[in-house]
């Protein structure tokens, strides 16, 4: 089973070794309706926790992506630029954003897991 | 602002059941899309044909002793020529204020028949100005009607006719002109029908009693191809037809000359005047405004939105778009935008600040693709 961790926000970001996969939830590509564009972050990038990493946008409106952890990113995923619709048909799978080298593996304390996460979705409405 | 304080709609309880998601607009709780979503909803209209429930909008029926009279009242707030708006027809106009800014858009329809009554449809969010304008200088001689209790739908896209026709086949729907408004009987209810809309395609608006809106609605919806479409690709919709949005497009410091709505102003009216700002109107007209509403495609595939300066390297800040989002139909990201009127030729370069990136970008004509009203 995957360590996936998610912010209040609804990006997630699994855990693959030093590493960790940074994207948006399910919850949130269905907030966010059809996606017709998304520009991640530049590779080299230092992230900071928090910090507005990627955007993501529908016809209607543009979202920020914020940096679940510290690090650098080492890879994006290129197909989101060609297929942004990949983010709403498999957002933790092909829809991943960008990739980052973990700076601080404390930083994933501060994130909810899958069932921290199921519960926090049933507080909104 | 809680959810206890938005009105509804005729329709509300039928879009939360449709499984719409909700949100405020203009005091409304109005439907943004239906489950098959914003994108697929647009498509869907400009493919077969979308029902939108449009009843926010206000509706008011203005009456005085005879269409003439009626007119000349009508034409010292609007400049369209009310006058030789012919029975059966309809004209889309601007309230305008004394500096030619506009104050609300609107339509004004004439029904077959009539001397001395017209039907005004204005913008949700700008109905209590509009009306209290029109009350507080309405002479005793005539009456003005709100219709609180009206619903207004719109049937929107290629298969409309043919599928208002079904519910209606001796009205005479599917040879009605664009822009021809009369009253019909339309799946058994009483509505007074027009051919216009908001999307650049063929379509009807229907305004109904509230009380059968939900049955006429279902009626619609029952039949094949009709899917309904909520706010959100109703904003992508007009978009791309290059039409207004009040608020955003066109409001109280932006003029009809200038918003590229001067076809509006029939040539009478440009030269007799007597509309408010006529004479800011008629030097518009005749030297061009300084800066006029265009539309614009950036190079990549960012989206520019409302509010993003619009920039060139010899000029700094040439304006800022009024209206951006993505294009479904388009297949691209589409603007539009104010610019100092030198900028505004066809194919002119030109720089957006999207989150403190400049992204190429270029005028184009308007619409963004085509429209299809029916002409007869």
């Amino acid at each position: 089973m995957a360590d996936v961790r998610y912010t209040k926000d609804h990006e997630y970001v699994r855990i693959e070794g030093d590493e960790g996969v940074v994207g948006v939830s399910d919850y949130a590509q269905k907030q966010l309706g059809d996606v017709v564009f998304a520009e991640p972050p530049a590779v080299g990038r230092k992230l900071k926790a928090g910090e507005a990493a990627a955007v993501v946008e529908s016809v209607k409106a543009a979202s920020d992506v914020f940096a679940p952890v510290s690090g650098e990113v080492v890879a994006i995923n290129s197909d989101v630029d060609s297929s942004p619709g990949i983010i709403n048909e498999d957002p933790l799978g092909r829809g991943w954003l960008f990739r980052i080298k973990l700076e601080n593996r404390d930083d994933l304390s501060m994130l909810m897991d899958e069932a921290a996460y199921a519960d926090y979705l049933k507080t909104l409405d | 602002m809680g959810a206890d304080a938005l009105s509804k709609t005729p329709l509300h309880a039928l879009h939360v059941a449709l499984g719409a998601r909700m949100a405020p607009f203009a005091g409304y709780d109005m439907p943004i899309n239906y489950p098959a979503g914003v994108l697929a909803e647009h498509l869907h209209t400009r493919k077969e044909a979308g029902l939108f429930d449009v009843s926010h909008m206000g509706q008011a029926v203005i009456e005085g002793p005879d269409h003439a009279t009626l007119a000349a009242f009508l034409e010292r707030l609007c400049p369209a020529d009310i006058l030789n708006l012919a029975q059966g027809r309809q004209r889309y106009t601007q309230f305008l204020n004394e500096r030619a800014g506009i104050i609300d858009d609107l339509m004004i329809a004439r029904p077959p028949g009539a001397d001395g009554a017209l039907r005004l449809v204005v913008n949700a969010a700008r109905k209590a100005v509009d009306f209290a304008l029109l009350a507080e200088r309405l002479p005793k001689a005539m009456r003005l009607t709100p219709l609180a209790d009206a619903a207004l739908i719109a049937l929107q896209g290629p298969r409309a006719a043919d599928t208002l026709v079904r519910l209606a086949p001796r009205e005479g729907l599917e040879t009605m002109p664009f822009m021809s408004a009369k009253p019909a009987r339309v799946a058994g209810v009483e509505t007074f029908v027009s051919r216009s809309g908001y999307t650049g395609e063929d379509g009807y608006e229907a305004s109904l009693p509230a009380g059968q809106a939900e049955t006429f609605v279902q009626a619609i919806l029952s039949q094949p191809g009709v899917a309904p479409v909520g706010l959100g690709a109703r904003d992508s919709l007009r978009l791309e037809a290059g039409l207004c949005l009040y608020g955003h497009d066109i409001d109280e410091t932006t003029d009809p000359v200038e918003a590229g709505l001067s076809w509006s102003i029939q040539k009478r009216r440009r030269i007799e005047g007597g509309f408010p700002g006529a004479e800011r109107i008629a030097y518009a007209l005749a030297n061009g405004p300084a800066r006029l509403r265009v539309g614009i495609r950036p190079d990549g595939r960012a989206p520019a939105r409302e509010g993003a300066e619009i920039v060139v390297p010899a000029g700094g800040k040439i304006g800022a778009v009024t209206s951006g989002g993505f294009g479904p139909s388009v297949g691209a990201p589409i603007a539009m935008g104010y610019v100092e009127r030198s900028y505004a030729g066809m194919g002119t370069t030109m720089n957006l600040l999207v989150r403190g990136k400049l992204l190429g970008a270029r005028v184009v004509p308007l619409p963004f693709f085509p429209h299809h009203y029916y002409r007869g």
